[in-house]
């Protein structure tokens, strides 16, 4: 018995943490606007959707496209300031070093309520533009830190001399870091850009309090206003159920890499 | 002046307040095949990074050709580096190492072409062009890192311990091939190591290093036969290093017995320090030529030779190696030549530090009280004269006024000569009979009676 409740247990775990997933995934398959309702299988929710077919087809669809603008924009630049603070960081020793991953970290556990509000009040305070400009700005923000922290290990792993065999071998420190450095930190920051993007995808508080009064939406703040509007509209099922399968996909991917390299790793080092 | 390619002038590098590297002036030869050998932690890798231009020097001049390379970046010197731990670039493969200084110079395809292969050929690499570094073991690795520094026919080859990290028997494969591709290219290497027989065998120079200043320079028997102090012959090759007087002339006095030798200009009745190879104590039948006795106490085979531990009639412990080996507890007669006889100027003769007195029986040493009788009057700058066997070494730290590390460590026969370093880095000698090892935590005490004490500005 006991060892039947420690095997289950995981089980239990995993049921709860996924049904209500599931939930939605079985229901994106009925045509019932009620959520929670049967009304047999169907697909058409799914046709209403891609096929644009449902009531508020067109500012779902700009919702879409500034949520993957957003995701883009914000996910390239802070994979370039993250690599080269990844870099600095690295490059420290001793107490700044430690104190600075320190406060690198310190924003990724930071609740985003508090994130999302201090950003408004500092972007207010500065006079930035509220629409696009402070939300790309706000997601650039909390992306950083995710792709310093997945381009730190690449730099820890790495021959600390290899930066000044390219300099010894007439490579200006630019040349240096192109075609040395970034190379070997690829993987690194293919992982942190899919982190960030997946991280600004999802973001609803930060967005919520950097977007302004411009009716600027994105996937979350639609789906947000949608239900609170009297009742999911039928057709973000599915939508969600897409989103869901795209993001798993994506962690698929960076776990596939990560234990791809750690194999390749380890190989090298019983040489 | 043409002929020295590099010219290195007082020299001097901290990091923080540790001085890394204290007015180092030496001169390299076109062609030479020179070694910077010293323990870890003496400076010699901080030197090489500040010819290859990696570091920048706080004080003095480093001149390639007689010109001053102060200003020029790593990558505009014509010098290339051969890595500790190769170094070579994961993502490219074995053809693009090599080749990725010729492209970055704008080299036609076609002449890196020739170039790559013929480099190859050189380290014995030939058919590995399309390999991944990870597939290479260390060896192979070392020789793609060679092969890649080389082809940009540099005037300098810098070499960074590049053996240390590979199995003996391909270490000693390796210096055969380094020091036939020194003849072969004919451009000046410079190499940095800490294994001493290494060295010998590869350099036509070597720089002896330690905690930060050059020791001895000179050829690898010079080094070996003619060490200039005990830090020198302790560290190349074994020795017995002993205390010594000498007489005059062609005449010294060590182990209680007086023997000829060829050094002369020392001075009579001077206290100096003696080093005897343990090859060139020899052992003997006829009394005619006996110089001194000794009983065998322990032999080990060695393979080629066997290595002896006699102690001899005068108290002392001497070590011998000999092609025949000498049954323990058996009585013999030795003898040494008097060219094998070394007899190096004493560094220093007893401890020196500065003091305060604090009050009359207290002196303030390394910002600690003493207690040291003196009538002198408190807050007279002092100078206190501590002889070796003046100093006290406790295991409990407590015991001690300051604490110290045991440094370094000299067997001179019948007592151990050590380094002990204070937590501020200054350095105390003491003269023991007890055993310590290197890195011991030791409380230090100046025995009462033992120092003399006069005021500094006198």
């Amino acid at each position: 018995m006991k060892k039947f409740l420690a095997k289950s247990y995981i089980w239990i775990l995993l049921v709860v943490m996924y049904a209500p997933l599931v939930f939605i995934a079985i229901f994106s398959f009925t045509e019932s606007r009620v959520l929670g309702e049967w009304s047999g299988f169907s697909t058409s929710l799914y046709g209403n959707l891609l096929g644009g077919r449902m009531e508020g087809a067109s500012s779902l669809v700009d919702a879409v496209r500034n949520t993957i603008v957003i995701a883009v924009v914000a996910a390239t630049v802070a994979t370039l300031l993250g690599t080269l603070a990844a870099v600095g960081i690295h490059n420290m020793r001793g107490r700044k070093r430690d104190a600075l991953t320190f406060l690198n970290n310190v924003p990724m556990v930071n609740p985003d309520i508090i994130t999302g509000v201090s950003l408004f009040l500092l972007f207010v305070f500065l006079g930035v533009a509220q629409g696009y400009t402070s939300v790309i700005l706000a997601h650039i923000t909390f992306c950083t830190p995710y792709v310093v922290l997945s381009v730190l290990p690449k730099l820890q792993q790495m021959n600390p001399n290899i930066y000044e065999a390219a300099l010894d071998l007439g490579a200006t420190p630019g040349q240096a870091f192109r075609k040395v450095l970034v190379p070997v930190l690829k993987p690194g920051m293919i992982s942190g850009f899919i982190l960030a993007f997946t991280m600004s995808l999802d973001d609803f508080a930060v967005t919520f309090f950097t977007r302004g009064t411009e009716g600027l939406e994105t996937l979350s703040t639609y789906i947000y206003a949608d239900a609170r509007k009297g009742g999911l509209t039928p057709e973000l099922r599915p939508l969600m159920t897409l989103i869901f399968l795209i993001v798993l996909v994506l962690l698929f991917v960076i776990n596939v890499r990560q234990g791809r390299l750690a194999k390749k790793n380890g190989a090298s080092k019983e040489l | 002046m043409s002929e020295h390619i590099i010219e290195v002038q007082h020299l001097s590098k901290s990091f923080g307040n540790k001085k890394v590297l204290e007015d180092i002036s030496f001169y390299i030869k076109k062609g030479e095949f020179i070694t910077f050998l010293g323990p870890s932690g003496c400076g010699k890798t901080t030197l090489l990074r500040m010819i290859a231009g990696f570091l920048q020097p706080d004080e003095g001049t480093i001149l390639m050709d007689g010109k001053d390379i102060a200003a020029l970046p790593p990558h505009k010197r014509e010098l290339n580096t051969v890595f500790q731990r190769y170094a070579l670039f994961p993502h490219l493969d074995v053809y693009e190492n090599i080749a990725f200084g010729l492209k970055l110079k704008g080299v036609p395809e076609k002449e890196i072409d020739q170039r790559v292969r013929k480099v190859l050929k050189l380290v014995a690499m030939s058919d590995y062009e399309d390999r991944d570094i990870e597939t290479l073991s260390g060896g192979q690795q070392q020789r793609i890192a060679i092969a890649r520094a080389i082809v940009n026919q540099p005037k300098i080859l810098l070499l960074d311990e590049p053996l240390a990290a590979l199995d003996l028997k391909m270490r000693k494969d390796m210096q055969i091939e380094l020091k036939e591709m020194h003849r072969k290219l004919g451009i000046t290497f410079i190499y940095v190591t800490h294994d001493q027989e290494e060295a010998l065998t590869l350099s036509d120079t070597i720089v002896v290093m330690n905690e930060g200043r050059i020791q001895q320079i000179g050829t690898p028997t010079d080094i070996y036969n003619e060490p200039v102090n005990c830090f020198v012959a302790d560290f190349i090759g074994e020795s017995n290093i002993l205390k010594g007087q000498m007489i005059r002339d062609r005449r010294v006095a060590f182990i209680k017995h007086e023997f000829d030798c060829v050094d002369e200009g020392f001075g009579e009745d001077v206290p100096v320090d003696v080093v005897v190879r343990p090859e060139d104590i020899y052992f003997t039948t006829d009394p005619a030529k006996c110089q001194f006795k000794a009983k065998v106490s322990s032999c080990i085979f060695k393979g080629v030779h066997y290595e002896m531990w006699v102690d001899t009639d005068s108290g002392f412990e001497l070590m011998i190696q000999d092609y025949d080996p000498y049954p323990v507890g058996s009585e013999v007669m030795l003898y040494i030549d008097p060219d094998d006889i070394q007899v190096m100027k004493k560094e220093r003769t007893a401890n020196v530090f500065d003091g305060v007195v604090k009050s009359a029986e207290a002196v303030t040493i390394f910002g600690e009280d003493f207690p040291l009788a003196t009538d002198l009057e408190p807050g007279t700058e002092v100078r206190v004269e501590v002889p070796f066997t003046g100093i006290d070494l406790m295991d409990n730290l407590d015991d001690g006024v300051v604490d110290g590390e045991v440094h370094f460590i000299l067997y001179m026969g019948n007592h151990y000569h050590l380094q002990v370093r204070t937590e501020k880095g200054e350095s105390v000698w003491v003269d023991t009979n007890d055993i310590w090892d290197k890195g011991d935590l030791v409380g230090i005490v100046i025995k009462p009676g033992t120092a003399k004490i006069t005021p500094k500005n006198e």
